[in-house]
């Protein structure tokens, strides 16, 4: 879906581009850019640190810029397709009643869909977790001795670490979306649901074709560098042997399943090799075709802003002489639907809104979250595959509560990051420091008297904030921000100095 | 002003948030005094602390139990509790969960109302003569009271635009809106989120502070102090000269 986006948005570079080659005898060196900042430290099963990430990419001003940016026009260009339909919230409540629908008859619609995509010629699989499901795709593709796979967009086999799985078997996997295939080229997952390289600048996409296919390192032009990588990849997609997918939604009653992109890439993807295999997720199932417009005219204007995606196809069975498999993965989905606060995540559609709309994602990066979904969706799923590793991820966020309301399918998902610091906090999964800070912030508290006492003496600064505000050292308020000054006397003296006669609840 | 189902006069009770209470006390006195000319009893008991928001904000609901306790008993009493604070509103409203949901603990969550909102909604003020405000303001909405007290339309919404911050504002005379290119964008307060998130909370004060001087904004008023007071250390560090000043204080009548 990146193509479209990087040609309609208003570019802080806007004019560089030209710089190069429209009139020149020799390329223009560009000026020295600003390395791309990389994302979050992964140490094994250690939490996550999204903030010492987020730090990084702000530092590297340029990305911040840009991509704060991109993803603030994609929210605009939604709420101008939003102001163009009439029963948008209608519209949305429909989505979400669909999905909470087939959720909570998940096993009658996975059984329907298995036996109709059977009648059709589909071979369905069923996969409990990640590794099985990389298991099923390799026996596959090793019973036809295939080699070279072309692959598109899929968030489930990022989950699955499909590819770094098939590298160690011997299978070669070309990404057919453009944002995915910069992506692993770089060698990087992606950092946005819907446009994966979205936080790199022209200039770090140029840096990563000429290192990997070749182009001009000083040309960050993005028509020239779109063409390298067509020439570079073709001849690959061409002579693959299987494709794979994804799938956005799997329709149960018609035993059929439907890809949506913006780049032709899954029909690319699954129409070149005569073997097809949609890995998809339990979740995605609807109950007819009836229900899918609905979630068809939400989808990409959530996404982009765009009515629709530029292909919406179809897959009802093989073609002549050719085979499709379907495999279902659980990966933990069947787990989430068990828990009382956090199922309704499952009625995702993967559309990234909530990542465009997010203040903390826009000014941190999708990579700074160092889990498979960045963003708010990401703060209260990735928890449910690792509680420790995430469990600093539900503090990212100031709760303001926009990504709940530009969520096509509804989901609460600010109130969830809410109870996702209760659940947390309730297991031991919080930091010391704010463990100790909030115990001591509720002890003084509770206590007029302790309270009171606490407060600034003197009040000449800040040095002097209440400890239950500022109880750890490092007094981060000040870094950046100017401390309030502290006024001659609080609003509690004032009143028993000027209004004491008229209080009852004085203490005599 | 009477209790509209009990026919007797209205009594309320002041909550004045501990931020509140420590640096902007004007923000508390001029909430009092507005009440006070719309003939209302007012009472401040003065053994309050806090609503609790910190620690529940912060997942630590246990923590929070004794203070929310003693939240009750300083407000029980009244047929109203008001407070020049949107997010603590919604954290009494919406939040207080820590305890047993007695009686008293019920009436005191459906009871709390944010100023704006009780101006607005209980009081259904259509005048403040003594108010007049000759400048330039840009408004910014707290997110708990733009998007869970619904105190305004949001733009993520398709809806019909209001706003009641903006109905009362209208009334004053003199003033003049300055328009945000992003009025919903979080500042990036967030309540603890500021001090554990210091670097993306700082990140988005900035821009929320440039984006308000470009609209050519002289002040800036909000019916919560706590992200004003987020946006102005953003300013002064900035050497941005941008004034912050409380709604109530505006509708009180101050003058600059």
């Amino acid at each position: 879906m990146t193509a479209e986006l990087h040609e309609e948005l208003t570019d802080p570079h806007a004019g560089e581009q030209l710089d190069h080659g429209a009139a020149s005898s020799r390329p223009l060196k560009s000026r020295i850019s600003e390395p791309q900042p990389r994302g979050a430290k992964i140490r094994g099963n250690r939490p996550v640190d999204q903030s010492e990430a987020a730090n990084r990419f702000m530092a590297a001003t340029e990305h911040e810029a840009m991509h704060d940016a991109r993803l603030w026009d994609l929210r605009q260009k939604r709420d101008k397709e939003m102001h163009g339909i009439e029963e948008w919230e209608e519209l949305r409540n429909l989505a979400s009643g669909i999905k909470e629908h087939t959720l909570s008859k998940l096993d009658y619609y996975l059984e329907l869909f298995e036996k109709n995509a059977t009648a059709n010629g589909i071979k369905v699989h069923w996969a409990k977790d990640g590794a099985e499901h990389n298991a099923i795709v390799l026996e596959i593709l090793r019973s036809k001795g295939v080699e070279l796979l072309i692959k598109s967009k899929s968030m489930l086999t990022e989950e699955c670490g499909f590819r770094e799985f098939m590298a160690k078997n011997n299978v070669e996997v070309i990404e057919t979306d453009l944002g995915e295939r910069i992506q692993q080229l770089d060698d990087e997952a992606p950092s946005h649901v819907v446009v994966p390289a979205v936080h790199k600048l022209r200039t770090d996409v140029a840096s990563v074709f000429a290192k990997t296919i070749g182009s001009d390192p000083d040309n960050a032009d993005a028509h020239y560098l779109t063409e390298c990588q067509r020439e570079a990849t073709r001849p690959l997609i061409l002579s693959a042997q299987a494709g794979m997918t994804g799938g956005n939604f799997v329709v149960a009653e018609t035993g059929t399943f439907v890809v949506c992109t913006n780049e032709g890439n899954a029909d690319l993807s699954a129409n070149t090799p005569p073997l097809h295999i949609a890995s998809i997720g339990i979740e995605k199932l609807i109950p007819g075709l009836n229900e899918l417009p609905v979630f068809i005219r939400l989808l990409s204007r959530s996404a982009l802003g765009s009515p629709i995606t530029q292909y919406t196809s179809h897959f009802r069975g093989p073609r002549e002489g050719g085979e499709m498999h379907v495999v279902l993965v659980d990966n933990g989905r069947s787990e989430r639907l068990g828990m009382e606060k956090f199922w309704p995540g499952l009625k995702c559609i993967r559309c990234g809104a909530c990542m465009n709309t997010c203040p903390v994602f826009r000014r941190s990066g999708g990579l700074s979250y160092g889990a498979t979904y960045a963003g708010p969706i990401g703060l209260i799923i990735d928890p449910t595959f690792n509680v420790h590793k995430y469990r600093n991820l539900p503090y990212s966020s100031t709760m303001n509560g926009s990504c709940t309301n530009v969520c096509p399918v509804k989901i609460n998902i600010h109130e969830q990051i809410a109870d996702w610091r209760k659940t947390l906090a309730g297991e031991g999964e919080i930091s010391p420091v704010k463990k100790v800070m909030m115990k001591a912030a509720g002890e003084v508290l509770a206590s007029p008297v302790v309270y009171r006492a606490s407060l600034p003496l003197g009040r000449s600064a800040l040095r002097h904030l209440p400890h239950f505000m500022l109880y750890n050292k490092l007094n981060t308020w000040g870094r950046k921000r100017d401390i309030p000054e502290t006024p001659k006397q609080t609003f509690n003296e004032w009143y028993r100095r000027n209004r004491k006669s008229q209080s009852e609840g004085e203490k005599s | 002003m009477l209790v509209e189902d009990k026919g007797i006069p209205m009594k309320v009770g002041l909550f004045v948030p501990c931020y509140v209470d420590m640096f902007h006390p004007e923000t508390g006195i001029a909430t009092l005094e507005l009440l006070e000319r719309f003939g209302l009893s007012v009472e401040y008991p003065v053994d309050q602390t806090c609503c609790g928001q910190p620690m529940t904000n912060t997942g630590c609901e246990r923590e929070a139990a004794k203070t929310e306790e003693l939240f009750v008993r300083n407000f029980g009493k009244y047929d109203y509790i008001v407070t020049p604070s949107g997010s603590c509103t919604n954290q009494v409203r919406n939040n207080m969960t820590a305890i047993e949901q007695t009686e008293a603990v019920k009436h005191v969550r459906s009871r709390t109302y944010e100023l704006v909102e009780f101006l607005h909604d209980v009081l259904k003020v259509d005048a403040f003569p003594w108010a007049e405000f000759p400048h330039r303001v840009a408004l910014h909405n707290n997110c708990n009271t733009l998007r869970n007290l619904r105190i305004a339309s949001m733009s993520e919404r398709r809806e019909e635009p209001f706003s009641k911050p903006k109905a009362l504002l209208g009334m004053v005379k003199g003033i003049e809106f300055a328009d945000l290119t992003r009025p919903d964008e979080c500042c990036g307060f967030g309540g603890t989120f500021s001090v554990f998130e210091e670097g993306v909370s700082a990140k988005m004060g900035q821009d929320k502070v440039t984006d308000q001087l470009k609209s050519g904004a002289e002040y800036v008023t909000s019916s919560d102090s706590s992200c004003m007071m987020h946006q102005e250390g953003c300013a002064r560090r900035m050497g941005v000269n941008l004034k912050y000043i409380h709604i109530a204080q505006i509708l009180n009548g101050a003058r600059a």
